[in-house]
């Protein structure tokens, strides 16, 4: 073929990532934590699913919300569902919401040269029962904050969220713990808005939320409708 | 060969002879939407006959929707040699299933997980299979209806469509579709969407099948065609009121 | 001096068409301590009795884990089935990546068969020494197979394998046919008095036998000491109540029973 027809591409081409949007929060406060996503899944500008739940729990007290493609997503899912079993079988206990996420960071760099595209949050309690949320980039540089959000609306969200959270600055001396000093319920009242507001701008955003709370009595799990347009 | 694979665009300029095999970098023959939807009783599935080369109409008779083993219909639009070679695959898949004889069997959602794993693994060779799958079926009482792309992107829905089936006949599954439709009430809802994108997805033929799937088994219906009508002011004369358009 | 010409290596048959090799290793799980199972329509029970090699050490684990659906208990050599039971765990985590379901119980016995098999054909390998009670739950129902190292498996409604079985075996053979229809605190209650059986007179306690479920909506799992220690408490009382002459017809039932070859030992 010659180079020049290359160049005037008349056929469809193919790339091996999509996105499929959607938004995560996720909210750590002294005793639970919120971990949040909406349920639409997207191609471009169609809608494929408004019921596809990105939030799975890979622990006890670990709970992992995903946007990105959808495809590594569930790959990622799935790999991390393994590893914690095998983790089962020979420690003869759950892994810690910390651990995970060490593991997390480990196997997004384990694929650096071919990335999952794959934006996380990991929320939980850590060891002490004290909510934690860590956020990742696509190739597994993490940190433990207070709250995060990651996806298509996270730049709708995460201004809104540094603005009514009011965590000390990580760059305060000494550190500052960064979990929020809202309640529960406020928490859970606070992701509500911020998905209402971001399905408002964002197209990839909507049709519902998923909140799961977990605390020292358990998980709980909660829907609420958002835009479908 | 990793060269090839972080360098797509070699991949098309590159003469035969330089490679020691070739991977899929678009597709040849393909077959046009496939739609799925849950009704009353299990799965029914609508696929036309119809096989393009470019936009050469090729085949007229190809059959785009099969079962796989005794729960499951899979239906396929995209390359047709591809979603051949995924037959292939499925009958071996279901042959050492059923040597095994023990009464165990794979239900839809197994062989929709299978096939996600076949699709995903194939893009992560940068070697895809150039297909949009649906797959459906009914075990132990229980309905299963989903999607797996060329790249590995799969979900489970009450109804499902490929390609322009997802811009043309979702919206209206989602307007009028119901879980406790009949037969009856589910192929006229197929045929509406079906006649839709006759009238405006250019590759789609007016022979199509419909294929059921319930707790009994597979039916593959005869290909026919719809009852059309051209007679639209709108089809007569495209551009009236568009003026300055094509 | 007499000697056996045909069991140094595995795959040497003898002129009347034995394995010695392979028998040897089926020995060897009639030597470890006695592990047991039984079945309802819906529960899966296994038992096993723990002994301490000596009494400054603790005992070692026989009954694992290997999925929500399925567990192991083992006689004989411990690290032949530790190595087992990490094939099995291995092969199911593998079949849920695949298919995201459960692999049906019945493969995995033939998997474990078939790996057990090519032990017993291979002039540089060495048959497992151990026996495996597997118990599973699938789409099909609640199973309970043996397993052996000679490749063979057997579907069982009750079974009984290790040092003193045949006691354990004959008080299953005679209670198994309320076992299909039984609760699952029936079923257990049957699991701690067959390994009472093995005991031959020594004290049950829950320190000696560990006891583990898997059933319809209850994931494998073994039950905790306390646990096992009230229903062993409880079957003492109700045996206190019970007279002497039960005790007699255990015996002549005994005697009957024994004759009967059970498929283990060719």
């Amino acid at each position: 073929m010659a180079p020049v027809e290359a160049a005037t591409k008349q056929h469809a081409n193919w790339s091996p990532y999509d996105n499929n949007g959607g938004t995560v929060v996720a909210i750590a406060g002294g005793n639970y934590c919120v971990v949040a996503a909406d349920t639409r899944m997207s191609t471009g500008y169609s809608i494929l699913t408004r019921d596809y739940s990105k939030i799975c729990q890979l622990a006890d007290k670990s709970i992992m919300a995903s946007s990105g493609f959808q495809a590594d997503v569930k790959a990622l899912q799935k790999h991390l569902a393994a590893k914690h079993l095998i983790y089962q079988h020979q420690h003869n206990k759950q892994m810690s919401c910390p651990a995970m996420a060490q593991l997390l960071s480990n196997t997004l760099y384990y694929k650096r040269f071919f990335p999952y595209y794959a934006f996380n949050v990991l929320g939980g309690l850590d060891s002490e029962g004290k909510g934690c949320v860590f956020t990742y980039d696509a190739v597994g540089s993490y940190e433990r904050v207070g709250y995060s959000a990651q996806g298509s609306g996270a730049t709708l969200i995460t201004p809104v969220l540094d603005n009514q959270l009011k965590t000390p600055s990580p760059l305060l001396l000494p550190a500052k713990d960064a979990i929020t000093p809202l309640s529960e319920t406020e928490a859970v009242d606070m992701v509500k808005d911020v998905f209402a507001s971001a399905a408002e701008r964002d197209i990839y955003t909507g049709d519902r939320v998923e909140i799961v709370v977990v605390n020292s009595e358990g998980i709980r799990r909660e829907y609420v409708e958002l835009r479908k347009d | 060969m990793d060269s090839l694979a972080s360098d797509p665009v070699n991949q098309c300029t590159a003469t035969s002879f330089e490679m020691d095999s070739q991977r899929t970098q678009y597709p040849y023959v393909t077959g046009t939407s496939v739609i799925g939807v849950k009704y009353e009783d299990g799965i029914l599935m609508a696929a036309d006959t119809g096989a393009s080369y470019g936009s050469t109409l090729r085949y007229k008779s190809v059959e785009r929707i099969k079962p796989v083993g005794k729960h499951s219909l899979l239906g396929a639009s995209g390359e047709i040699s591809d979603f051949q070679e995924i037959l292939r695959y499925l009958d071996e898949l279901i042959l050492y299933d059923n040597m095994w004889d023990d009464g165990n069997s794979l239900g839809p959602k197994e062989v929709h997980s299978y096939l996600n794993r076949v699709m995903y693994n194939r893009r992560n060779k940068f070697n895809p299979l150039w297909n949009s799958l649906v797959l459906g079926g009914v075990k132990n009482g229980k309905k299963y209806l989903g999607m797996v792309s060329m790249i590995g992107v799969h979900f489970e829905d009450n109804h499902v469509a490929t390609g322009f089936g997802n811009h043309l006949a979702r919206p209206i599954l989602r307007d009028e579709w119901r879980e406790d439709m009949t037969f009856e009430e589910a192929v006229k809802l197929l045929e509406k969407c079906m006649l839709v994108l006759l009238y405006r997805d250019r590759s789609a033929i007016n022979k199509l099948q419909i294929a059921k799937i319930t707790e009994e088994g597979v039916t593959i219906m005869p290909p026919y065609a719809l009852k059309t009508f051209w007679g639209f002011s709108a089809f007569e004369n495209p551009t009236k009121g568009a003026e300055g358009s094509w | 001096m007499f000697r056996n010409q045909y069991d140094t290596d595995v795959t040497t048959w003898s002129p009347a068409g034995r394995l010695f090799q392979v028998e040897y290793a089926m020995e060897a799980v009639k030597q470890g301590s006695a592990a047991i199972g039984l079945r309802s329509s819906k529960h899966v029970v296994l038992a096993s009795v723990n002994k301490a090699a000596s009494e400054l050490s603790s005992h070692q684990r026989k009954i694992f884990k290997v999925d929500d659906h399925v567990g192991i208990a083992i006689a004989g050599l411990t690290a032949d089935g530790r190595v087992l039971s990490r094939y099995l765990r291995s092969e199911c985590i593998n079949h849920t990546f695949v298919y995201e379901s459960p692999l049906p119980v019945s493969r995995l016995v033939v998997q474990l068969a078939d790996k057990a098999q090519v032990c017993t054909q291979r002039s540089w390998k060495r048959p497992y020494g151990v026996g495996l009670l597997v118990a599973g739950l699938d789409e099909l129902g609640a199973h309970l197979y043996y397993n052996c190292p000679s490749g063979n498996y057997f579907e069982y409604q009750a079974f009984a394998i290790g040092s003193r079985s045949q006691a354990a075996k004959t008080y299953l053979e005679r209670k198994f046919e309320t076992f299909n229809d039984s609760s699952r605190e029936e079923l257990i209650k049957h699991g701690l008095l067959a390994v009472k059986e093995t005991l031959q007179g020594e004290k049950l306690t829950s320190s000696i036998c560990t006891v583990a479920i898997v059933g319809v909506d209850e994931p494998f799992h073994k039950l905790d000491l306390g646990t096992v220690q009230e229903l062993i408490d409880v079957l003492e009382a109700e045996e206190a109540g019970t007279s002497e002459p039960q005790r007699e017809g255990d015996q002549s039932a005994m005697q009957e029973d024994s004759p009967d070859v059970a498929p283990m030992d060719i």
